[in-house]
């Protein structure tokens, strides 16, 4: 389950990454965080960022929304 | 070119080659009468016109009528794309490319698409090499007119497996239409496809100088207006010039490879051990000589792009806010590697070990001010 939505709409990348890369880890592991975004690097820069950085993407579940699971 | 300027971006446009120069000088003397007309001065300009041709077909490996010179590498690309499906309207409306395809490519697939044809996109690896048994699934499907494959990235530099893809294409008798642009000049390109283009800009030419080849047995209806001539732009001296470059370029062109190769070697090694947090892209072996491109985590492209300007670095951005519709390249988004941040750096003949050397000591500061100015320094 989502446990945080964070909305970064309207912001240009790399920022909506930063927040997301600001607020996981103040989440507890195991955590889901949703990331709202429409800046069009988002779709392929969250995913990017989780493998880079050893965190789950959970996927798209619609468009301009993009989940990502604390791992460690 | 200021002096203290090192110009990191010859996948957009090389400098002008000397052998350019000097052909473009003569031709100018020598070579303005219009090459169709009758009386000596235009046999002359006929005379340097075929000469180009016969020399450009020579390099390529083709028949000197099986070339065209066109207003540019994207009008090129344009005629390959709608032409070979013209070409090919009775056997189907489909056309299969890959996801990396260069932009002019895909405009072209676009307008196939909005005049009723059908378009199917290929997708990449993670360096950005075409997933060939897609593509030959894709090729093989009933009614495919025509299939593209660029030779190599003109963005990440990854060499595209263009003879296997030319061969599953055989199999199925439809043509594969190959844009080479950053590899003619520079490295051999696979036989086995049907279609061929070229920009010269890219290998020291002038610009506004293209190349298209259409091989023998290769249904192709040029698109737009039919005319007698089969050169419609006979920029005759940029025409002479593109074409002693290329030979001379060519001539060149291995050990420029080898030189450009160990330096791009030292850049990816260098910049992955010096940079935190960067994503060096693409085939770290089979890729082009010239180029390597990279993502810094958090930091915005554009502003990288002008810091870099500023210390005399010019290079190019694959970046969403750096391009003019604010979407990011549509290579590295189908490569799924970070697109913000992004540098691609590529060299030309003269680029020395000096500048490259310059290029690694400050960047690794660069970025950090970057991030330290955004406060993300320790995320």
């Amino acid at each position: 389950m989502i446990l945080e939505t964070l909305d970064c709409r309207g912001q240009r990348c790399p920022l909506p990454v930063i927040a997301l890369a600001r607020r996981l880890p103040e989440l507890p592991v195991g955590a889901t965080l949703r990331v709202l975004a429409d800046d069009p690097a988002a779709a392929s820069d969250i995913p990017a960022w989780c493998r880079m950085r050893g965190q789950h993407y959970a996927g798209s579940p619609e468009p301009h929304a993009f989940d990502v699971r604390r791992e460690r | 070119m200021r002096v203290t300027e090192a110009y990191f971006d010859t996948a957009s446009a090389a400098p002008l080659h000397p052998a350019a120069r000097q052909a473009f000088a003569a031709a100018l003397d020598d070579g303005w009468a219009d090459p169709a007309r009758l009386y000596s001065r235009a046999r002359r300009a006929r005379q340097l016109l075929d000469a180009a041709r016969g020399a450009t077909a020579e390099v390529l490996g083709v028949r000197p009528d099986e070339l065209s010179f066109t207003a540019g590498g994207t009008a090129a690309a344009h005629a390959a794309v709608l032409g070979g499906l013209a070409g090919r309207a009775r056997a189907g409306n489909g056309f299969t490319h890959s996801a990396i395809e260069h932009s002019a490519v895909l405009h072209a697939a676009e307008q196939h698409v909005a005049a009723g044809g059908s378009a199917r996109e290929v997708g990449v690896d993670r360096v950005g090499r075409v997933d060939l048994e897609a593509f030959t699934a894709a090729v093989a499907a009933p009614g495919t007119a025509l299939a593209a494959l660029i030779s190599a990235s003109h963005e990440v530099g990854t060499v595209q497996p263009v003879a296997a893809a030319a061969e599953a294409c055989g199999q199925h008798g439809v043509p594969l239409y190959v844009d080479a642009a950053q590899s003619v000049g520079r490295v051999p390109v696979p036989e086995g496809w049907s279609l061929l283009t070229a920009s010269a800009h890219k290998w020291g030419g002038p610009p506004g100088i293209g190349l298209l080849v259409v091989r023998k047995g290769t249904r192709f209806l040029p698109p737009g207006p039919t005319d007698d001539r089969t050169d419609r732009t006979p920029d005759l001296p940029a025409v002479v010039a593109a074409s002693a470059s290329l030979r001379a370029a060519t001539t060149e062109a291995a050990a420029l490879a080898e030189r450009h190769r160990a330096l791009v070697d030292r850049i990816r090694s260098t910049v992955a051990a010096t940079v935190p947090d960067v994503e060096v892209v693409g085939d770290p072996v089979d890729r082009l000589p010239h180029l390597v491109t990279f993502s810094c985590l958090y930091v915005d492209g554009e502003a990288l792009l002008h810091a870099l300007d500023r210390r005399g670095f010019a290079v190019s951005s694959g970046s969403s806010c750096t391009s003019s519709t604010l979407t990011p390249s549509h290579v590295l988004v189908a490569m799924g590697v970070l697109s913000h941040g992004n540098v691609r750096v590529s060299l030309h003949r003269d680029s020395t070990d000096a500048e490259v050397d310059r290029f690694l000591a400050e960047l690794p500061g660069i970025v950090a001010d970057l991030r330290a100015e955004a406060g993300v320094g320790n995320l």
